[in-house]
């Protein structure tokens, strides 16, 4: 099977501080790969590049063989790849109906539509109800979703991305600071992701990793020290050494 | 060459002004991140405070500087304290739209107390004569002025850089919210510092009396060029504003000199370019 | 529709849905009811009507870009001047209808924001404000230095407007010019809200509250804020354009920095983000104005400044919302 994305030789830096050291990474669709690694090991700045936020100063990233590296966030998206944030950037006044439908409405490309009201898109809506559902949502979706309980709004962090009918989907940190009630629906969401749909999920929740991980790689201080199935990085020497004492 | 002389003397010494009036507002935007647009009133009340009491009732300049100064401070002081602090945590627009509705209120207050007609400084005897360098002559109150605008860059710098009230202030520039749980008396950090940025403003309202002519409209006619000193320079930055004003103050005065029909063109040309190239301050990268 | 799960159909519940948007006419039509009443209650006051209309369509353009797309600018006076001398020039130089005029000035207005909109919306925040200073006021010099062609500090007003559709003439009591102000008025509050209810509109709302969100959603942020730089800077131009035909005469203070700052001021007074504050608020500011101002000028800025500081220090939106808890808290509401 062919690579849906890859780093190659991914290196930052940000004067004198190295945060990412030439980092190769491929993931091939149905992946499910767990990123893990001792905190400011630079596991959301190495997203942040791979999702376009951020530049790298040297390396490349291809998305289904095209090299994206120079292309902004929006055309990334476009090529299939999504994210959420480990802090919620939802915007705190639209209700969560509205959030998701944005979502939509930028997936099927219709965000350059200025004469019709977005009430007449009835098929969006619907949508956008539909995946509330499944996330357990549908009952919140006029509420603003800067009301919305801490765990609440990181499933509709989740909702946004899948909304997009990503290839590739980036999650940082889904389960941080998710009271332990609402682990268990977000746990259930991300089994019923589409089995052909590659993941890359940073995690503290080691429960969580070993649990629906496929892979996992660690990164230490920006070095990628280990990449393999759980129960070689469990007896990696290296990466006991380095990490797992939690 | 004397043309270049007298556009860098004149060029070096509005900066100067500028330089004095604007850096009160730069201190409070970075101190307090407090967009304060009344802050022009504070050069209005010096001058008119030395206009009043030299001109009508005879004092001593030096006298009447010196009270006026401390009167502008302490209103400004008084000012900080009793009303705008509470509007810290608002957000900008309201601060903008409070501050505007603060310069109509004094515009309209000066207009009552001194009445509409413009207003000058009548200068003593020791400024108004010349002083002779051996290669040209300089009017004593440009000299003056530039030497009390580098003697007020230098005494902030020195107290910024030596005391612990600068210390004080740099703190809460760079960690608001850390600086209080560090002990320094936060309040009283901002009170002060707005009270001497309002002294400063006032002082450079004496000095640029000449060019800037006082009249009730002051604060919203020179709003632009303060805020614009501030913005170019980055805000909480002396450097950054001294460095603005006397480039910009430069620009203008030559643009006047030599390209008068252009008006005020090429000084907010020059303003765009450097700010477009140095968003954070023309010091900082 | 969707299916619903066995505990939905039990209970039969359906899922809330987000509020609908506003109906597009609903505004427009209440502007021009409220007109009506005004002409009729002040029949010899129809030139204020018209005033007050004209600036109500400039406060709209600044609350498209203020309000619902969160860039804070100070310079919205470039984009009215461009259109004001643009009708006038046009109106001197080519042709005195003033529809072709209102064309003229809408194009410009969006053709200058759109270009300028694509450099100053690089920058965010307080050096964009700066920014956007410079701009208009280096426009205004321009407009200053080449005299020839705007009149300089005379302003521009050998300029005659032809009859609109070669039937109405703007007269000197100001019927005709109230009604042509209204009318575009109400076309640019129609226009405004199809815009704001659209996916586009939605879109600019997103990229207000998050950038960042919008980014990761695939949306061409710049592009988009441009978008409805240009729509407002169509409006604005159109402002001027009307301010231009009614009162023959464009001066340089069309550019002039007190201009943006006083459309700023009165947004912010009728509450900035549902269109219809912008009606207020220069409803309100220009009645203001005219009353204080006959009394003495510098009346109106004591009026003026304590109006601000009281509308900023006891908010309306503030005040209504807890009069209205009060009002519901002596019923019994369910949570």
């Amino acid at each position: 099977m062919t690579e849906i994305l890859r780093l190659d030789e991914l290196d930052r830096r940000f004067g004198g501080l190295h945060v990412t050291r030439k980092v190769s990474l491929a993931l091939r669709p149905g992946d499910r790969l767990a990123l893990i690694g001792p905190n400011g090991a630079g596991k959301t700045t190495l997203v942040n590049q791979i999702s376009g936020v951020l530049p790298p100063s040297s390396g490349r990233i291809f998305l289904d063989g095209s090299d994206v590296t120079a292309q902004s966030q929006a055309e990334r998206v476009r090529r299939g790849l999504a994210r959420t944030f480990q802090i919620t950037t939802l915007a705190p006044h639209l209700p969560v109906q509205r959030q998701v439908e944005l979502a939509l409405f930028e997936r099927e490309r219709l965000g350059n539509s200025i004469w019709r009201s977005i009430d007449a898109f009835t098929g969006v809506a619907d949508e956008a109800l539909a995946l509330l559902g499944t996330l357990g949502l549908a009952h919140r979706a006029d509420v603003a979703t800067g009301s919305l309980a801490y765990g609440e709004q990181r499933l509709v962090e989740l909702a946004l991305a899948l909304a997009l009918r990503p290839r590739v989907l980036l999650l940082d940190e889904p389960m941080a600071g998710v009271p332990k009630a609402d682990g268990p629906v977000l746990l259930a969401a991300l089994d019923r992701l589409p089995a052909d749909l590659a993941l890359l999920i940073i995690e503290h929740d080691m429960e969580l990793v070993f649990r629906m991980a496929t892979r996992i790689a660690v990164l230490v201080q920006g070095e990628l020290i280990a990449d393999g199935p759980p129960d070689a990085i469990r007896n990696d020497p290296r990466v006991r050494a380095a990490y797992l004492g939690h | 060459m004397t043309l270049l002389l007298n556009i860098l003397v004149d060029g070096v010494a509005y900066g100067m002004v500028l330089f004095v009036m604007a850096v009160g507002l730069s201190i409070t935007l970075g101190l307090m991140k407090f967009v304060n647009l009344s802050h022009g009133a504070f050069a209005m009340a010096g001058g008119y405070g030395v206009a009043v009491l030299v001109g009508s009732h005879g004092w001593n300049f030096w006298a009447a500087l010196l009270v006026a100064l401390i009167a502008t401070g302490v209103f400004g002081a008084a000012l900080e304290a009793l009303i705008l602090r509470h509007l810290y945590r608002r957000p900008e627009l309201q601060q903008v739209l409070f501050t505007i509705g603060l310069t109509f209120f004094l515009v309209a207050t000066a207009n009552a107390i001194f009445g509409p007609q413009v207003r000058s400084i009548p200068l003593p005897a020791s400024l108004s004569g010349s002083v002779d360098l051996g290669f040209r002559t300089l009017p004593t109150q440009r000299v003056f002025v530039l030497l009390a605008g580098v003697a007020a860059a230098a005494l902030l710098t020195w107290i910024i850089a030596r005391t612990r009230f600068g210390i004080w202030i740099r703190a809460s520039v760079d960690h608001a919210d850390a600086a209080s749980g560090l002990g320094i008396p936060i309040r009283l950090v901002q009170c002060l510092s707005f009270g001497a940025g309002a002294a400063l403003a006032g002082l450079g309202g004496v000095l640029g009396a000449e060019l800037m002519p006082l009249e009730p409209y002051y604060p919203l006619k020179y709003l632009v060029l303060m805020l614009v000193v501030v913005a170019v320079g980055g805000m909480g930055s002396i450097p950054g504003s001294l460095c603005t004003a006397l480039v910009l103050g430069t620009v203008d005065t030559a643009s006047k000199y030599l390209v008068s029909e252009w008006g005020s063109l090429l000084f907010f040309v020059a303003m765009g370019l450097l700010l477009a190239w140095r968003p954070r301050g023309i010091l900082t990268r | 529709m969707t299916t619903t799960s066995p505990a939905a159909a039990a209970t039969e519940i359906t899922p809330p849905r987000a509020r609908a948007m506003p109906p597009p006419w609903r505004l427009p039509l209440a502007t021009i009811a409220a007109a009506f009443v005004a002409s009729l209650l002040w029949p010899d006051q129809l030139g204020l009507v018209g005033r007050i209309a004209t600036t109500a369509l400039l406060v709209l353009s600044l609350d498209l870009l203020v309000g619902y797309a969160g860039i804070a600018t100070l310079g919205q006076a470039a984009l009215f001047g461009v259109g004001a001398y643009g009708a006038g020039l046009f109106a001197q130089q080519v042709h005195g209808d003033p529809l072709l005029g209102l064309l003229v000035a809408a194009a410009a207005g969006a053709c200058l924001a759109a270009a300028s909109g694509a450099f100053l919306l690089r920058f965010e925040g307080f050096t964009l404000l700066m920014l956007t200073i410079a701009f208009a006021q280096i426009l205004l010099s321009l407009a200053s230095t080449f005299r020839g062609l705007t009149g300089g500090d005379d302003g521009l007003s050998d300029f005659t407007i032809t009859p609109i559709l070669g039937l109405w003439e703007f007269d000197l009591e100001g019927r005709v010019g109230a009604i042509y102000a209204v009318t575009v008025l109400a076309a640019g509050l129609y226009l405004s809200r199809r815009v704001a209810n659209s996916p586009f509109g939605l879109s600019i709302r997103g990229i207000h509250e998050s950038r960042a969100r919008m980014a990761a959603l695939g949306t061409p942020v710049r592009k988009r804020l441009i978008g409805i730089y240009a729509l407002s800077g169509m409006l604005a131009g159109v402002s001027g354009a009307i301010t231009a035909q009614i009162n023959g005469i464009v001066g340089l203070d069309s550019l002039g920095f007190p201009l943006s700052a006083e459309a700023l001021v009165m947004l912010v007074l009728g509450g900035a983000g549902n269109l219809s504050g912008s009606v207020i608020g220069a409803s309100v500011f220009t009645l203001l104005h005219h009353t204080a101002a006959s009394i003495d000028p510098y009346h109106w800025l004591f009026v003026i400044g304590i109006a601000l500081m009281a509308v900023v220090l006891f908010p309306p939106a503030a005040m209504a919302q807890k009069v209205w808890a009060r009002v519901r808290g002596t019923r019994n509401t369910t949570p």
